[in-house]
């Protein structure tokens, strides 16, 4: 769109299914995850009521959310956490570098975090002399490689074991050639452990907050996070305003919801809870806005922070699967992240919106109903008042409606257009200008349009019941390619 | 039509205005014929009113929002007269039911469309209470569910929810005889047609697409067909480039009952049972 500083959606997809084969490949992992998912909410008869629960819980929350985020904060600290408000990514990064200054941390394990991901926690940090390490075993091996996460809850999703078998044979001396999940796992086990023992400080995400008890709740499948906790005496959890929910009582409906709905379990294999530090031992929770204030205060994408982050959406969605998360280039990526983004930076972000069919399969996996595709077709509107659709599109769009307001120059238009698809010689028809005709035959062009065939019937039908086998039907399937 | 006899007076004396979509009527005119033997099958009065051009679809989804405004006003006014509005196209059904709103707001003669409007089969499920339609189709039938019907018309159930709905398409269909409908890896993925998304992402829009042919050749195919000729023009394109075996056919064509041809070459293709 306004020339963005990254390549769009529709030019890194095109890329990416240049490899038919891998592009195959990546759509059948996920749609894997999406089958195993449909398989474990079919063991719960209340699935949908439980969807309307969880998406009432979240928009009362989301209603009285300086209430909520109050309480949360009074209750952690009367357990003694240490609550920090940051208003923007900045003064979320600083406020992390300064607790990690403070008491002189500079090895810091980190579990996945989508929200330290949003701010660009860890650069900032290794320029400020602290060294991250990810413990997610996806997210860390994309760190390896150098690049960002593809998928919210598996990062690395897009790459093949062989593939992680040279990048671990690369970096860690692994055996060269062997891509046996057991053996790669294990290296990395190994390696991580040594990060585990030597580090300062642990950093995680969360997943939900209960402002009644103050208390924060991490589910990962790796333990990563625990252990990361556990060993050194300074856990940093980071959180969006987003991730309140009233009470502990409440909190059974969302893990219900979250590990089926990300990878058809029926519950995370650790789901940690965090009430206060550690005898001896420091807990400092920093809460972020970071443009979720300006969603919520939106009637269109309100319902967007309802998100629990569980990637169900980009398992289900057929131009994610087939495109790949990098194509995004936006940290969640998918339909999600094709709402989120643009509200950070329609300009750079313009073209996601349109990275869509509308087929709204998205919307009915949400497990918090976010009625994610309309939302995509609102951002179009925003896109297009904000002038960031190209003036092509507009200027394109505007001519048809005033031919449509016309039904004869509709009409003549369509007679003419049809002609010229039925007399013109297929290489001026199929050339590079027509998209549609690279890889797709464009229709037949029948002689008549519907209205003549409809007009002519009556003509010579008069008002007589019509019969059950009408003549025109011939001319329309007259099918000369 | 034995099912005409079961309408009271009331039902066979309301008028229909036929909507049919701007591409059907100048690209598959004998949709739009087949609609209207339908609907004249049952006795029903049906008039085409001929002013009507677009709803606005294309203008909407590409978020040109003033562009779409006076479509959508033209074709409140044009429809208002009629009791009833069916269209042979879910998704521009919806367009008028669930995002007429977005452009007209609650323009009242808008709220009178949004109540009267309706998909072919909807209208015959919903309005007139059928459930079966008689016929012979020997076919093996591959039933594309096309986005916009499942999902925010709910014609049928959709493979995300779970909870069971009422089979508007199928159910009718089912009643032919001799027809056979083939198993889907995928029961309802996307085709990848999306209006402009189908040349503005050109390359992801043609694999969606082959996937969705693929998976119907390998469950053995012969006739394709969907309630939206917009999804089937797509694969119709795809199908006709490649030479795949399989004909394309409207769900309105084959109540009317129409028999299949290869859209690629006019001959008729064999039964399922031959």
């Amino acid at each position: 769109m306004n020339a963005p500083v990254h390549k769009e959606h529709a030019e890194l997809a095109s890329e990416f299914v240049n490899n038919r084969q891998r592009a195959k490949w990546h759509d059948s992992s996920l749609w894997f995850v999406r089958q195993k998912r449909d398989r474990q909410t079919q063991t719960i008869p209340e699935w949908e009521q439980l969807r309307s629960l969880a998406s009432t819980i979240k928009q009362h929350t989301l209603a009285k959310l300086p209430y909520y985020l109050e309480e949360f904060e009074r209750n952690a600290t009367k357990m003694g956490a240490v609550v920090h408000w940051a208003r923007d990514a900045e003064e979320h990064n600083r406020i992390v570098c300064d607790i990690l200054k403070n008491y002189g941390a500079k090895k810091i394990v980190k579990s996945k975090s989508m929200l330290t991901e949003e701010c660009h926690l860890n650069p900032f940090l290794e320029q400020n002399g602290i060294e991250v390490v990810d413990t997610d075993l996806g997210e860390w091996i994309v760190q390896l490689r150098h690049e960002p996460p593809s998928h919210i809850v598996m990062p690395a999703i897009h790459i093949k074991k062989q593939e992680i078998s040279e990048l671990f044979h690369e970096k860690l001396g692994t055996e060269e050639g062997n891509s046996d999940p057991t053996y790669l796992a294990r290296e990395a086990r190994y390696h991580l452990r040594q990060k585990f023992v030597q580090a300062d400080a642990g950093i995680t995400g969360v997943n939900f907050a209960v402002a009644s008890t103050g208390g924060v709740v991490v589910c990962t499948n790796e333990g990563n996070a625990d252990l990361g906790v556990s060993l050194p005496k300074l856990h940093i959890a980071c959180m969006g305003i987003e991730k309140l929910i009233p009470r502990s009582e409440d909190l059974s409906v969302f893990t219900r919801l979250l590990g089926r709905s990300a990878t058809g379990q029926p519950i995370t294999a650790y789901t940690s809870h965090f009430h206060g530090p550690r005898p001896g031992c420091q807990l400092h929770i920093v809460i972020v806005d970071n443009g979720r204030s300006a969603i919520r205060a939106s009637q269109d994408f309100q319902n967007s922070l309802n998100c629990i982050r569980c990637g169900a959406c980009m398992n289900t969605c057929p131009v994610y699967r087939r495109s790949g998360g990098h194509s995004y280039s936006n940290v969640v990526p998918g339909p999600i992240g094709s709402i989120l983004a643009p509200s950070q930076d329609p300009k750079s972000h313009g073209d996601l919106p349109f990275a869509c069919t509308l087929c709204g399969s998205c919307s009915d996996v949400c497990p918090v109903k976010i009625d994610i595709h309309h939302q995509l077709l609102t951002w179009r509107r925003e896109l297009a008042i904000k002038k960031i659709v190209p003036w092509t599109k507009r200027w394109s769009m505007s001519m048809a409606s005033i031919v449509l307001k016309h039904p004869w120059v509709y009409s003549v238009g369509g007679k003419v257009a049809r002609l010229a698809l039925r007399v013109m010689p297929r290489w001026m028809i199929y050339n590079g200008l027509n998209a549609w005709g690279k890889q797709r035959d464009l229709p037949p062009a029948p002689k008549k349009s519907f209205r003549e065939l409809y007009r002519q019937r009556g003509n010579s039908n008069g008002q007589e019941s019509p019969s059950h086998k009408t003549n025109v039907s011939n001319g329309s399937k007259d099918l000369k390619g | 039509m034995s099912v005409k006899n079961q309408f009271s007076r009331a039902v066979l004396a309301m008028r229909v205005g036929l909507f049919i979509p701007c591409y059907v009527d100048q690209f598959y005119p004998d949709v739009g014929m087949a609609t209207v033997e339908v609907l004249e099958k049952l006795n029903l009065e049906v008039d085409f009113p001929a002013e009507q051009t677009c709803c606005g679809q294309p203008m909407l989804n590409t978020g040109c929002t003033s562009a779409a405004v006076p479509l959508a006003k033209r074709f409140v006014e044009i429809f208002a007269e009629y009791d009833y509005v069916v269209c042979p196209s879910g998704s521009c059904t919806s367009m008028v039911r669930n995002h007429f709103h977005e452009l007209l707001h609650d323009d009242p003669g808008y709220l009178k469309l949004q109540k009267k409007s309706f998909e072919l089969c909807e209208f015959l499920h919903d309005v007139l209470g059928l459930t079966r339609w008689e016929g012979e189709f020997p076919y093996r039938v591959g039933i594309h569910q096309s986005c916009h019907g499942l999902r925010e018309l709910r014609l049928e159930g959709c493979s995300e929810e779970m909870r069971s709905r009422p089979q508007k398409v199928k159910g009718f269909l089912s009643g032919l005889t001799g027809i056979e409908f083939t198993q889907l890896k995928r029961p309802d993925e996307c085709c990848g047609f999306g209006g402009t998304f189908a040349v503005a992402q050109e390359a992801i829009s043609v694999m969606m697409g082959d996937d969705r042919l693929e998976d119907h050749q390998q469950a053995g195919t012969e006739v394709l067909t969907a309630t939206d000729m917009s999804c089937l023009m797509h694969m119709e394109g795809i199908i006709r480039r490649n030479k795949i075996p399989m004909a394309v056919m409207h769900v309105a064509e084959i109540l009317a009952g129409r028999k299949p041809t290869k859209p690629w070459k006019p001959s008729e293709i064999k039964p399922a049972s031959a």
